[in-house]
Formats: C-alpha cells, sequence, structure tokens
C-alpha cells in the first residue's frame, strides 16, 4: 500500500509559552508526513510532549499555526480534532470503572455506531494489539497488568480508526521485557496500518527501531529531522549525547563476548 | 408507666410528629441535593470560585441553628411560614458536605483519566456523564448521607419556631421536665437518622458493586 501524499501535521513558527515568558517550545517549523511514523525524541523539559499536545489541541500555541490535514487546529472543532486523532499515554488512563469492552468502545459508541459493528470493532482492535477478546474483553483496568493496559490503551485509541494517531512515552513506564514486546508488536501493526503515527520517547534505541524519521528536540527547539540511518551517521553536535550512550549500551554488550 | 407504653398510647401523635419531620428533611434534602450537587460541579469547572463557595457555606454552617431560624425570619415569603422558613435554614445546612463532596470527588479524579478522556475527544458534557459523575459518586452519595444524618438532627430544632416535626415533644418534654416525652422526640429522630444512615450506606455499596 502506497502512502498518499502530502503533510498530514504541519507546524508553522509554532510558539508555546507559559507564565509570561517561559517557553516551552520556541519557532518549531516542521511537517510530518502522511503515513510516516515521526518520533519526538528529546531528554525530559526538551518540549517534545508539549509538541504533541499542540496536535489535538490540549495545548494551545501561544504563536504560531498548527495545521492537521492542512487546516489550523483553531480552525477545526475542537472536539473533530479529537476524534480524528487517536491518543495513547504513558498511564494509559483506562477508565476505572469500565470494562476493557467499555473502555474501547466509548468513542464509537459517541460516534454512533451501530452495536454490532462496535462489537465487531472491538473484537478486532483488541485482536490486533495481541489480546484475546474472550479473556480480556469482561476484565476491569486494575486486573490487567501494565502491558495489558497499554495494550487496552492503545486499542482504544485506534477504536474509531483514526488516521492519525499520538503517543506519548506509551512503553515507558512498562518492564523491559514488555517494553521490547510491545515495541516489536508496534513495529509489526504498524506495517498493516496506513496511519500517521507521532511518538514521543526519550529512549534513542526506541526511535531507531520504531520511527521512519527522527525529530530531535532539545530545550523546545526543534535540532534537527533524521531518518535512523542519517541519525547513526550524523556528526551534528545534539545527535553525539545519544549516539554516545547508543553505543556505550552495545560495547558493553559486545565486550562480553 | 414504662416508655414503651407511654409511646403506645401516644402513638397516634408521634405518627403525626415523624410524617412531619420527614418531610421537612425530605424536602430539605432534595433542595440541598438538587442545589448543591449542580453547584460542586460547576466549582470543579471554575476552581477559582472555590474559596468564595465553601468559605459561605462553613460561615453559615457555624451559625447556631437557632440563630438561623431567626436570622432568616424578615425574609419574604420564606419568613412568614414556619415550615418554609425551617426548610430553607435545612437546606442551607445541608449544602455543605453536599456542595464540598461532590467538588472534591470530580477533583480526585484522577488526572490520566481525565486526560485521556480528553484526548480522546469527549466533550465537557460526556466528561461530565461518562467519568466524573460516576467516578465521584461514591463521594457524592458519603456527602449525602452526612448532610442527611446532619439534617434530621437539626430539623428538631426546627420545632423552636412552630415548624412541627419531633422537636415538639422534645421542646414540650423540657418545658414540663418530663424525660418520657422528650425521648418521644428523640428516639425516633435517632431511629429516623439510623434508618438514613444505613439505607444511604446500602446505595453507596450498590454503586461501588454496580461499577464492578
Amino acid at each position: 500500500m502506497t502512502d498518499s501524499a502530502g503533510t498530514a501535521i504541519e507546524f508553522v513558527h509554532v510558539h508555546y509559552r507559559i507564565n509570561g515568558n517561559q517557553s516551552l517550545v520556541s519557532d518549531l517549523n516542521l511537517a510530518i508526513q502522511r503515513g510516516e511514523t515521526l518520533m519526538l525524541l528529546g531528554r525530559s523539559g526538551s518540549g517534545k510532549t508539549t509538541t504533541l499536545k499542540l496536535i489535538n489541541r490540549i495545548l494551545t500555541a501561544t504563536q504560531g499555526e498548527v495545521r492537521v490535514d492542512g487546516r489550523s487546529t483553531a480552525a477545526w472543532d475542537v472536539i473533530q480534532l479529537r476524534r480524528h486523532i487517536g491518543y495513547a499515554i504513558q498511564e494509559a488512563g483506562l477508565f476505572p470503572h469500565y470494562t476493557v469492552q467499555e473502555n474501547v468502545a466509548l468513542i464509537p459508541k459517541l460516534e454512533g455506531w451501530q452495536q454490532d459493528k462496535i462489537k465487531a470493532r472491538v473484537q478486532e482492535v483488541l485482536h490486533m494489539v495481541g489480546l484475546q477478546h474472550d479473556q480480556y474483553a469482561g476484565r476491569y483496568p486494575d486486573q490487567l497488568s501494565g502491558g495489558q493496559r497499554q495494550r487496552v490503551g492503545l486499542a482504544r485509541a485506534m477504536a474509531a480508526d483514526p488516521p492519525v494517531l499520538l503517543m506519548d512515552e506509551p512503553f515507558g513506564a512498562l518492564d523491559p521485557i514488555t517494553r521490547a514486546e510491545l515495541q516489536q508488536e508496534f513495529m509489526e501493526l504498524k506495517k498493516r496500518l496506513s496511519k500517521t503515527v507521532v511518538f514521543v520517547t526519550h529512549d534513542v534505541a526506541e526511535a531507531l527501531m520504531l520511527g521512519d524519521r527522527i525529530a530531535l528536540m532539545d530545550s523546545g527547539a526543534l535540532k534537527g529531522v533524521y531518518t535512523p540511518a542519517a541519525f547513526l551517521r550524523s556528526t551534528d553536535e545534539f545527535v553525539q549525547p545519544y549516539l554516545g550512550a547508543y553505543r556505550a549500551g552495545h560495547q558493553i554488550l559486545n565486550a562480553g563476548e | 408507666m414504662s416508655f414503651k407504653d407511654f409511646l403506645a398510647t401516644h402513638q397516634h401523635e408521634v405518627l403525626t410528629q415523624t410524617t412531619e419531620h420527614v418531610w421537612l428533611v425530605g424536602v430539605s434534602m432534595l433542595l440541598a441535593v438538587a442545589i448543591g450537587v449542580p453547584l460542586g460541579i460547576l466549582l470543579s469547572r471554575r476552581p477559582g470560585w472555590k474559596g468564595l463557595v465553601l468559605g459561605t457555606n462553613s460561615i453559615i454552617q457555624t451559625i447556631p441553628s437557632l440563630a438561623l431560624f431567626g436570622l432568616l425570619m424578615p425574609v419574604p415569603w420564606i419568613g412568614a411560614r414556619a415550615d418554609r422558613l425551617a426548610i430553607l435554614a435545612l437546606t442551607l445546612y445541608a449544602l455543605l458536605p453536599v456542595v464540598r463532596n461532590t467538588y472534591v470527588g470530580i477533583a480526585g479524579v484522577d488526572p490520566p483519566v481525565r486526560e485521556a478522556a480528553i484526548g480522546m475527544g469527549l466533550t465537557p458534557r460526556q466528561l461530565l456523564w461518562y467519568v466524573e459523575l460516576p467516578l465521584a459518586s461514591n463521594v457524592i452519595v458519603a456527602g449525602i448521607r452526612t448532610a442527611t444524618v446532619i439534617t434530621v438532627g437539626v430539623a428538631t430544632i426546627a420545632a423552636a419556631i412552630g415548624a412541627g416535626g419531633l422537636g415538639e415533644f422534645i421542646f414540650r418534654g423540657l418545658a414540663m421536665v418530663d424525660n418520657n416525652v422528650i425521648l418521644l422526640g428523640a428516639v425516633p429522630a435517632a431511629i429516623m437518622a439510623l434508618t438514613a444512615d444505613l439505607l444511604l450506606g446500602l446505595v453507596q455499596r450498590m454503586l461501588v458493586r454496580a461499577h464492578h
């Protein structure tokens, strides 16, 4: 399946300031292509999560324009905008008083889908994230492990089949083994979906593995956009600390052989 | 004569006053919930008003009930009839637990849950109906429970301004220096408070079970 041409999301001279003059994002210019998985890579405080939240208008830019599907987010009806975009966060944020089924089915239900269409879709989307419907549909979030909750969170984000998916360090709070599992599955999954994914991470290995392109951020500014291969070859100043950390990890592993 | 026999001979009057008491408490609580819950919801949307609203409610609660009845007497239409006056005062007393618990219950929703709900595209009304109220319901009912028990007690004072209820016996008994007469009012009132507490406790448990 070929990616349809065009820019799905665009940042044009975007600034985000709080408390008068504290700048969390400064002069961001970035175009995200339809169908690509773009990693927003950076340290804590780099502005990557803020940037993500500007897309679905959880935060509003203080200056500049954020465009989704060619239209400024300010011009979109905010509810329509958010229904157009799936949102998966680190804590999952599952509704504790709803079963897995009810959690995943909520947006389709609010969108007015037919009952049988909803049922079919919940089953489909749970299958996509590796959860067996019969086993998990009736469970409550407090009966799930962290990894299972993240899977449900992702399923819920995809339930209404939005063309855009925003993911805010979704695997960050998981143990390394579960994290690796989910990363692997996500890599397989994204090949089958034709969605535009914006993925926030501070983990350079994750960025290299999952991203079609990596947008490196530091102190609220975009330092560069690279393909994984270009990133590894780069001599840019801000890339070096990440490569250093990445290679150090590999050196330790290789030294043991 | 034992209290049981005394109760038996006065049972018709006790029934009348109990009914009046239930009426006073019932109407006041209905008003307190009808005003208090929306007010609590509003506060959760405008936390800046929290100080003013909760502060005012707290002040009302510190006014001794008898004094409050007296202070409200000049109010037009309300002050004209004792039972209206009593209901106004009782409603004002019941407001604080209801408003505060509604606010606390909603504000206590886990931030990631709220963020996910907003990010998913729930309208403010959908957020309230599908997420915030269900999650806050236990705390809200706890507030209503507290308010109801308080109201049953304060309603006995209503008799002092002629609004009727079980306080009638208490005040009469005090004037007559007759313990049995006092108990005629105090015992049914205590039973009513306990019953209300138990019933609302059941509602709370049902709510918890309904979510699981």
